[in-house]
């Protein structure tokens, strides 16, 4: 009986997941579906601690490490979700996505060490050497498909949170993509040798494969841009769903199958959409091509490039003051400067002054697709004052002003008009059709592409270098005392 | 092969079903909604936990690594579950009250 009320536990639980991410693709219900799920979650996991039983009717124990563990677990990531900035939502994400898949990994090592012990037992028992008497392929096949997917996922999520935080900087060698070949080739050669040629002594090869699986993962994702970080998140995103779902295989557990394979889908193809919104392939992406071609782009861009100026503070305000239509176009670096409030500020004082101003989002500028809506909302910025990228392309021609906020390659036409850019073909923020650009940006450096943007280098751009914040918090005083 | 797949064809085709499921799911996703919608996912492939529970359940008394690593998934697990879905609704909550 109370197997069967866990197994409409399940079914209930596999059910809000479905529905639950349906949900989480609209609007007006995502938030709805995040708790839907949310709720399902709690069900399946109540229900397996109180109702599961093993195939020879045993229940759990161990009750009160499960709990201080879900208390541990519960506590740390309440806070760390309440906690964190809007600006490091990314991160945090790449974070718990790596505990999911070391929780995948852990559980593949646990029960491979019961393998291991039946085997012991099995020979102590007086039974034959081989391996596979006492147990059956598929279950060490998906027990190693866990652990190496895992394990990848974990320490990829790792390396993507500490290059979405700065602490670790894009490190790339020759000949990288052949070592990571050979690394996964390795892997899997060795996971072959291990189920098929059943080898005496199985547990040196299994931890071999768990430290290679580590490895591969830092080195998979080492060489990528951090601008890529996203996709390449969201792909670990994916893995993990896969890894959770080799647990289900693993314990005939239907609810983890589903909600594996589910995300492992929708995560595989939410990949494929953020590529497509940077109008680039996976495979460039992966390969981290952005890296290698920049320097040949740079370089003609900056032979043709020339002289930028600079705009004072206090042109800058009278230009805008005196504006009818502003139009502001952030980028990473207004999150970086946490300038989200000022800028807002900014807005309200230019509106009482009678200027129109509207936010122009392009679909990929920060960290992550939406980084930018996150952002401004949290800041109080009206919805309809965020305006997306073709529909803030038909108003630039009737634009006074654009003040680029820390924004780069997302408004350089040399993805329009340089088929050498490696950019070239991703669609832009034609800002270049308004009548004055003021670009905010720290320095002439590059954004995350490693490109030169012939931008700032038009006769109708200006730059203000500085700190977004800072600037803006100035330019908001100066504009203040125009009156 | 046969076999295998006769004793597994549950699983078999739950992994197809849902494969389709989830492409179907969040085929028309506004760019909008992509980064939130990856914090969801992310949730809910935290249902490993229960994988790490079952784990954890069963760990024979005195079988330290199995207690230790046990334990360790359980707390990684919740935290891939609680956190995700906390983020997840923080991100959703921005986008809520604009209107």
């Amino acid at each position: 009986m109370e197997l069967n009320i866990l197994t409409l536990c399940y079914l209930i639980a596999s059910v809000t997941f479905i529905v639950g991410l349906k949900m989480l693709s609209h609007p007006a219900s995502a938030r709805k579906g995040n708790l839907l799920a949310a709720a399902g979650m709690t069900i399946a996991i109540l229900g397996t601690i109180f109702l599961y039983k093993d195939s020879e009717g045993n229940g759990l124990h161990n009750y009160a490490w499960i709990f201080a563990g879900l208390l541990i677990g519960g506590v740390i990531g309440t806070l760390a979700a309440k906690k964190v900035k809007m600006t490091a939502m990314p991160e945090m994400v790449s974070l718990f996505n790596g505990m999911g898949g070391a929780c995948a990994a852990l559980i593949s090592i646990v029960e491979f060490n019961h393998l291991v012990k039946g085997y012991g037992a099995h020979l102590a028992a007086g039974g034959g050497p081989e391996f596979f008497a006492v147990l059956d392929k598929t279950t060490l096949l998906i027990i190693l498909l866990g652990l190496i997917i895992g394990s990848i996922s974990f320490a990829g999520s790792m390396i993507a949170w500490g290059k979405l935080n700065g602490r670790i900087k894009d490190i790339s060698f020759k000949g990288q993509h052949l070592v990571n070949n050979l690394l996964i080739l390795l892997i899997f050669g060795l996971a072959a040798y291990l189920l098929i040629a059943s080898p005496a002594q199985t547990v040196p090869f299994f931890y071999a494969i768990v430290v290679l699986s580590l490895v591969y993962g830092i080195f998979f994702v080492m060489p990528i841009g951090g601008a890529d970080m996203p996709v390449v998140i969201s792909l670990l995103n994916s893995f993990t769903g896969v890894a959770a779902a080799c647990g289900g295989f693993l314990y005939d557990n239907k609810v983890m199958l589903t909600g594996g394979i589910l995300v492992g889908a929708a995560g595989t193809l939410l990949t494929i959409l953020m590529c497509k919104a940077m109008n680039r392939s996976l495979m460039n992406v992966l390969l981290g091509s952005f890296g290698g071609s920049a320097a040949g782009g740079g370089a003609a861009a900056a032979a043709s490039g020339g002289t930028y100026k600079e705009i004072s503070l206090s042109d800058a305000a009278t230009v805008m003051s005196y504006a009818n239509k502003v139009m502001i176009v952030p980028g990473y670096g207004l999150a970086v400067a946490q300038a989200q409030h000022v800028c807002h500020e900014l807005e309200k004082v230019l509106e009482a002054k009678g200027v129109d101003v509207k936010y122009a989002i392009h679909p990929v500028a920060g960290r992550m697709p939406g980084h930018m809506n996150v952002l401004l909302a949290e800041a109080d910025v009206s919805y309809e004052k965020l305006l997306e990228m073709e529909q803030a392309n038909d108003e630039f021609k009737s634009t006074d002003v654009v003040l680029v906020l820390g924004a780069n390659d997302v408004v350089n036409p040399a993805a329009k008009n340089d088929p050498a850019s490696p950019i070239f073909g991703m669609p832009i923020l034609e800002v270049e059709e308004a009548k004055t650009v003021i670009v905010n940006k720290r320095s002439m450096k590059p954004g995350y592409a490693g490109i030169e943007n012939q931008l700032f280098f038009q006769p109708r751009t200006s730059m203000l270098f500085g700190d977004a914040k800072k600037a803006l918090q100035d330019l908001l005083a100066e504009i203040k005392s125009i009156g | 092969m046969l076999e295998w797949i006769q004793t597994h064809q549950q699983m078999i085709y739950i992994v197809i079903l849902m494969i389709f499921v989830g492409i179907e799911v969040i085929g028309r996703v506004p760019s909008v909604l992509h980064t939130p919608l990856m914090s969801g996912a992310n949730a809910i492939h935290g249902v490993v936990i229960i994988g790490a529970i079952i784990v954890m359940g069963q760990a024979e008394d005195g079988n330290y690594l199995a207690i230790i690593l046990g334990f360790l998934a359980v707390v990684l697990g919740t935290l891939n579950v609680v956190g995700g879905f906390v983020v997840t609704d923080r991100m959703l909550e921005m986008f809520k009250k604009k209107k």
